[in-house]
C-alpha cells in the first residue's frame, strides 16, 4: 500500500518533480516522464505539446497502479517456475497462480478449475472456436456467429470453412444487437458452438448473453462469448447465462498486456482440442510456462474490477453523458452507433455527418480515439461493424470512438469536447456536402462520380 | 482496385520522366512511415482558399469529384476572368482525410493565376510529390486532378451555351 500511493501519482498524474526524491527505483521513470512534458511530441508530423488525452479504452487500459504493486514481487525476487515442484520458488509461484485463478473465477461466477491461462482473447477465441469444432468434428460440422465478431473469432471460423465447417454469420440488427429468433432458426443439429461476443469493442453493444445461453442450453448446444470488452465491466455469471466457453483478456480491464483466460465448463463438460502441444501445462488446454507475474496481475486486476465494478459504472456512465451531452449542445446531426440502452457507456461510438472521420483525428491529435473510418489503415475501407449495423458507407467514415474508463476525468472528458466541437465546425465549413445539405439538396439524390 | 489503377499510373509517370522521378518516390515511402508530411499538416491546419462563389456567376466553373461513399468529394471553383481566359480565383470545400483537404487546397493555389490551358496539364503526381503523399493516399492527388479538369470543363459548358443563348 505504502509503495502504491508513492507510485499512484507518478503513473496518475505523470510525474510531479517531487516524485524523484521518494525512492530510488522511481527515479529513474520520473526523469523521463518530466522530460516529455518539457518537449512537445510530434506525432505523424502533428506537433503537439505534452502527452495526448487518453480516450481508446477498448484498445487497450492503463495498467492500475495497485495491479502493478501486486506484480512486482514476481519480477524482482519470487521468479520461480509454478511447474517446479522441487522448491520454494516453484511452490510460491505455484500459489500466487492458484491465487490469481481463483480471482478470476470468481468474478464471472466460475469455479477455479473451469480458468485456464493464455497469452489474451484472441488466443482464447481461436481456442474455443477451433478447438470445440475440432474436437466434435465427426459430429458437429456447423458453427454460428455474428457479424460483428472481433476479428480473431471470423477468422478462426474462415479457418474452419476452409477445413470443410460450414460457418452461419448472423446479422444483427441496426441496434447493434443479434435477433434471438433469427438465432434459433439458425441452430442446426450439428451446430457444434454458438460464438456471440458479450460487448462489441467498436459500438459498445451487450449482446442479450442470458437469453442466447437459455436457447442454446434448449438446443444442447455450447455457447462461446468474447467477453474481453465486458470482463469487469458488467456483471457476468457463467451459471447465470449459460455460457460454456468464455474469452477473457487482462489488459481490457487495468491488468497487464499478454495474459488472458479461457473459461471452460466442467459440467456439462465441454472439451477442446489444444493448438499448443508441449508440456501439457494448464491441464493440457495449454501448454507452455504460465507467465506468473502477468498472472497475478490479472487476477489483482480482476479482483479489483469485482470491488469497484459498480463504483466504476456510475463514473463512466456520468463521464458519458457529460460527453454526448457536451458535444451535442454544441453540434447537431451528431448520431450514436449501436443501441444506447443496451450498451456498455465506457463506449460511445459517434458519427458526425458531412465530416470525414480519418480528417476529424488528424484534427484531434490531442485526444487518442479510434475511428471507424478504416482510411487509417490501408484497406479504405469503412469498419464492417458498422456497415453490418445498415450504417450508410459515408456515415461509416465519419465515426469516432471515444472510450471512457476507471482513471478518466471530467476535465480529461471537458477538453475532448472542446477539441472535438472546434475540429468539426471547422471541418463542415470546409465540407462541400455540409453546404449542399444546409442548401437544401438531398445527398442521396445526385449522381456522383465514382472514383 | 482504384488503388492499383493509382499504382499503375504512379508507375506510367515514373517511367516517363526517367530516373529523376525514382528519389522522390523513395522519400514519399519514407514519409509515409513517419505520417503526414509537414506540407499536408501545413495545408490541414491552414487550409487557403476555402469558401465558395456562386456557381450561378457566368464568369464561375464549379469542379464536385468523388462520392461520398468513398469517403472524399472535392468541390473546386474557379473565377475566369472572359477576356484573358486566366484563372483569376480560386475556392475550395473538401469532405476527405487530411491528405485530400491538403491536395485540393494546393489545387486551388496552384490554378491561381494561371490560363485554363495550363491548369488542365497539372498531374496528379506533381501534387503528390509536392505533398509526398503515400501510395495509399494518391487517390486523393488524383481526385484534386479531376477536380482542375472538372472545373474548367463546366466553365467551359457554361461559356459555350451562353454563346447559344446569344446568337
Amino acid at each position: 500500500m505504502a509503495l502504491s500511493r508513492r507510485l499512484l501519482p507518478l503513473f496518475l498524474r505523470r510525474g510531479a518533480p517531487a516524485v524523484r526524491a521518494l525512492s530510488t527505483a522511481a527515479a529513474p521513470a520520473a526523469a523521463v516522464a518530466s522530460e516529455e512534458e518539457e518537449e512537445s511530441i510530434t506525432v505523424k508530423g502533428v506537433r503537439i505539446s505534452g502527452r495526448p488525452l487518453y480516450m481508446d479504452m477498448q484498445a487497450t487500459t492503463p495498467v492500475d497502479p495497485r495491479v502493478l504493486d501486486a506484480m512486482l514481487p514476481f519480477y524482482l525476487s519470487r521468479y520461480g517456475n509454478p511447474h517446479s515442484r522441487t522448491h520454494l520458488y516453484g511452490w510460491e509461484s505455484d500459489a500466487a497462480v492458484e491465487a490469481a485463478r481463483a480471482s478470476v473465477a470468481s468474478l464471472v461466477g466460475a469455479d477455479p478449475r473451469e480458468i485456464f491461462f493464455t497469452s489474451g482473447a484472441t488466443e482464447c477465441n481461436n481456442i474455443a472456436v477451433k478447438g470445440v469444432m475440432r474436437f466434435y468434428r465427426d459430429r458437429r460440422r456447423h458453427v454460428i456467429t455474428t457479424q460483428t465478431e472481433h476479428k480473431c473469432v471470423l477468422d478462426s471460423c474462415r479457418y474452419l470453412q476452409q477445413e470443410g465447417f460450414e460457418v452461419t454469420y448472423l446479422p444483427v440488427r441496426s441496434d447493434g444487437l443479434v435477433d434471438l429468433a433469427q438465432l434459433e432458426d439458425a441452430i442446426r443439429p450439428d451446430t457444434g458452438l454458438v460464438s456471440v461476443m458479450a460487448v462489441n469493442n467498436e459500438i459498445g453493444v451487450v449482446q442479450p448473453l442470458e437469453e442466447i445461453g437459455r436457447i442454446c442450453k434448449e438446443k444442447g448446444v455450447p455457447f462461446h462469448t468474447d467477453a474481453a470488452q465486458a470482463l469487469g465491466k458488467i456483471p457476468i455469471d457463467v451459471n447465470r447465462m449459460g455460457i460454456g466457453l468464455m474469452s477473457l483478456s487482462g489488459h481490457k480491464i487495468y491488468g497487464p498486456k499478454g495474459v488472458g483466460a479461457l473459461y471452460l465448463r466442467r459440467r456439462p463438460r465441454i472439451r477442446v482440442e489444444p493448438q499448443m502441444s508441449g508440456g501439457g501445462q494448464e491441464r493440457g488446454i495449454r501448454s507452455g510456462t504460465v507467465p506468473t507475474p502477468l498472472v497475478v496481475g490479472f487476477g489483482a486486476a480482476c479482483e479489483i474490477a469485482a470491488q469497484e465494478m459498480d463504483y466504476d459504472h456510475r463514473r463512466v456512465s456520468a463521464l458519458q453523458q457529460r460527453l454526448l451531452d457536451g458535444i451535442r449542445a454544441q453540434v447537431d446531426e451528431v448520431v450514436i452507433n449501436g443501441s444506447m440502452e443496451h450498451r456498455y457507456p465506457g463506449n460511445l461510438n459517434l458519427s458526425f455527418a458531412y465530416v470525414e472521420g480519418e480528417s476529424l483525428l488528424m484534427g484531434l491529435k490531442e485526444v487518442a480515439v479510434s475511428s471507424g473510418s478504416a482510411c487509417t489503415s490501408a484497406s479504405l475501407e469503412p469498419s464492417y461493424v458498422l456497415r453490418a449495423l445498415g450504417v450508410e458507407e459515408d456515415m461509416a467514415h465519419t465515426s469516432i470512438r471515444f472510450g471512457i474508463g476507471r482513471f478518466t476525468t471530467e476535465e480529461e472528458v471537458d477538453r475532448a469536447i472542446e477539441l472535438t466541437v472546434r475540429q468539426v465546425k471547422k471541418l463542415r465549413d470546409m465540407s462541400p456536402l455540409y453546404e449542399m445539405a444546409k442548401a437544401g439538396i438531398d445527398l442521396k439524390s445526385i449522381e456522383w462520380s465514382q472514383h | 482496385m482504384m488503388l492499383r489503377v493509382a499504382g499503375r499510373r504512379l508507375l506510367g509517370a515514373a517511367s516517363g520522366v526517367g530516373g529523376g522521378e525514382a528519389a522522390p518516390a523513395v522519400a514519399a515511402a519514407g514519409a509515409a512511415s513517419r505520417g503526414y508530411h509537414e506540407r499536408v499538416v501545413d495545408h490541414y491546419n491552414n487550409p487557403r482558399n476555402v469558401g465558395s462563389f456562386d456557381k450561378d456567376d457566368a464568369d464561375v466553373g464549379t469542379g464536385i469529384v468523388g462520392a461520398p461513399s468513398c469517403g472524399d468529394v472535392m468541390k473546386l471553383q474557379i473565377r475566369v476572368d472572359e477576356g484573358s481566359g486566366r484563372i483569376v480565383d480560386a475556392r475550395f470545400k473538401t469532405f476527405g482525410c487530411g491528405s485530400a483537404i491538403a491536395s485540393s487546397s494546393v489545387a486551388s493555389e496552384w490554378v491561381k493565376g494561371k490560363q485554363m490551358e495550363e491548369v488542365v496539364a497539372i498531374k496528379n503526381t506533381e501534387i503528390a510529390k509536392h505533398l509526398s503523399l503515400p501510395p495509399v493516399k494518391l487517390h486523393c492527388s488524383m481526385l484534386a486532378e479531376d477536380a482542375i479538369k472538372a472545373a474548367v470543363k463546366d466553365y467551359e459548358a457554361k461559356k459555350g451555351k451562353l454563346a447559344k443563348a446569344d446568337e
